[in-house]
């Protein structure tokens, strides 16, 4: 049933926020942390115990992947609701403090991603051919 | 009629979000077929489209949430909220593969530590060249370089002013935005092209936002790795900048 994959990902979502939650608590910082990493760990740790014990019925995974594929246009929808017109007032220091920053760590991905290269990433590349998403 | 419609699209506004999100991607995608012949990919298009609307929304509205701040495109607000944001993010997980994931999980760790400690250093070096001394205006603007979360939760933590605050805030909007608009282009540059590399990119960008949607636009299978990084950098910020950041700028400056 779609619902049930749709259940699991909410179950996974709730328990992963309520444990960033807590772990903010716990260490004095007043935000959730890494609380939708945790429910992706989580999520993935139910997709193979479940997968395993062959609980995963084809309209069970239509119930996450549906959501997985929502989540382009949801992010479409995010940058129509930024407050663009207030980053462009910030003025100079807020521009080239955040074009400094990028800058320098757009050099340092670049950097990090070149010198961490292996075999295993052409073997990726070869079975994932870069096509244009959607 | 039209007022009927007007009527319908405000009661039901997630819904109306859904079509009106719809067609902004279909024109997208004709877009970047008949005008980049596929090489930008749609989402990107459809990024930039939705920031336009949202300068469009604001300076209409002199709200905050952009588009969202008019009546009948109020379900995108719920739509782009934080709530469908992770809960996609979290859904896009379950393509995730586990062993490649684990192999970069030390490099995404060091990833996180340098994307908190770059910008940082980047933003207070640029609000002391324009004449901030003070190491709490110093702190809350190296913070918001981190992301534009960080940098309230920074100031409100050291007791910044809310000018300082704002222009913290806007900065990091600023950055999330850039970070948008820039990753696209600069793929090839950063090597976006393993999981890898998405995992490295995820902790040194920073903003969530920023980086969902940089790698939406430019490899959707990347997107949960690269997630799956970021979303500890808004929890690491929050957790360095009122404390360790603050007391070496206070060290610094003070």
């Amino acid at each position: 049933m779609v619902i049930l994959g749709t259940a699991l990902l909410s179950v996974c979502f709730l328990l992963g926020v309520t444990l960033g939650d807590i772990l903010g608590k716990l260490i004095g910082v007043k935000a959730n942390v890494g609380g939708v990493g945790i429910a992706m760990l989580l999520l993935i740790f139910a997709r193979l115990f479940l997968g395993r014990r062959e609980l995963l019925a084809p309209p069970t995974l239509a119930g996450v992947h549906y959501w997985g594929a929502m989540y382009i246009p949801v992010v479409v929808a995010m940058a129509a609701t930024q407050n663009t017109l207030a980053a462009l007032r910030g003025g100079r220091i807020a521009l080239l403090a955040a074009i400094g920053s990028v800058a320098l760590c757009v050099v340092t991905i670049s950097v990090i991603n070149r010198l961490s290269r292996d075999a295993s990433d052409d073997a990726w590349e070869a079975e994932n051919p870069n096509t244009p998403p959607v | 009629m039209l007022q009927f419609f007007r009527h319908a699209i405000i009661e039901n506004g997630l819904l109306a979000a859904f079509a009106f999100v719809g067609a902004v991607t279909w024109l997208s995608n004709v877009l970047a077929t008949r005008l980049t012949k596929g090489r930008i990919h749609g989402s990107a298009f459809a990024v930039l489209i939705g920031l336009a609307l949202a300068y469009w929304g604001g300076a209409l509205t002199g709200g905050k949430r952009g588009l969202a701040d008019l009546p009948l495109f109020a379900g995108v607000g719920l739509m782009g909220g934080a709530m469908f944001r992770d809960f996609t993010i979290v859904a896009t997980a379950f393509e995730v593969d586990p062993v490649l994931a684990k192999k970069a999980g030390w490099l995404g760790a060091l990833s996180l530590f340098l994307g908190t400690v770059i910008p940082f250093i980047v933003g207070v070096v640029i609000a002391r060249a324009w004449g901030y001394t003070d190491p709490v205006a110093l702190t809350t603007i190296g913070a918001g370089a981190v992301t534009y979360i960080v940098g309230p939760v920074t100031g409100a933590a050291i007791g910044a002013t809310s000018d300082v605050m704002a222009l913290s805030i806007a900065t990091g909007v600023v950055k999330a935005i850039l970070v948008m608009i820039v990753t696209p282009a600069l793929a090839k540059f950063m090597r976006l092209t393993t999981p890898r590399g998405a995992m490295v990119f995820g902790g040194l960008a920073g903003t969530v936002s920023g980086v969902s949607a940089g790698l939406a636009a430019t490899d959707r299978r990347l997107v949960p790795y690269g997630a799956l990084v970021a979303t500890f950098h808004t929890g690491l910020g929050c957790l360095m900048g009122p404390s360790v950041l603050y007391l070496a700028v206070k060290a610094i400056f003070g």
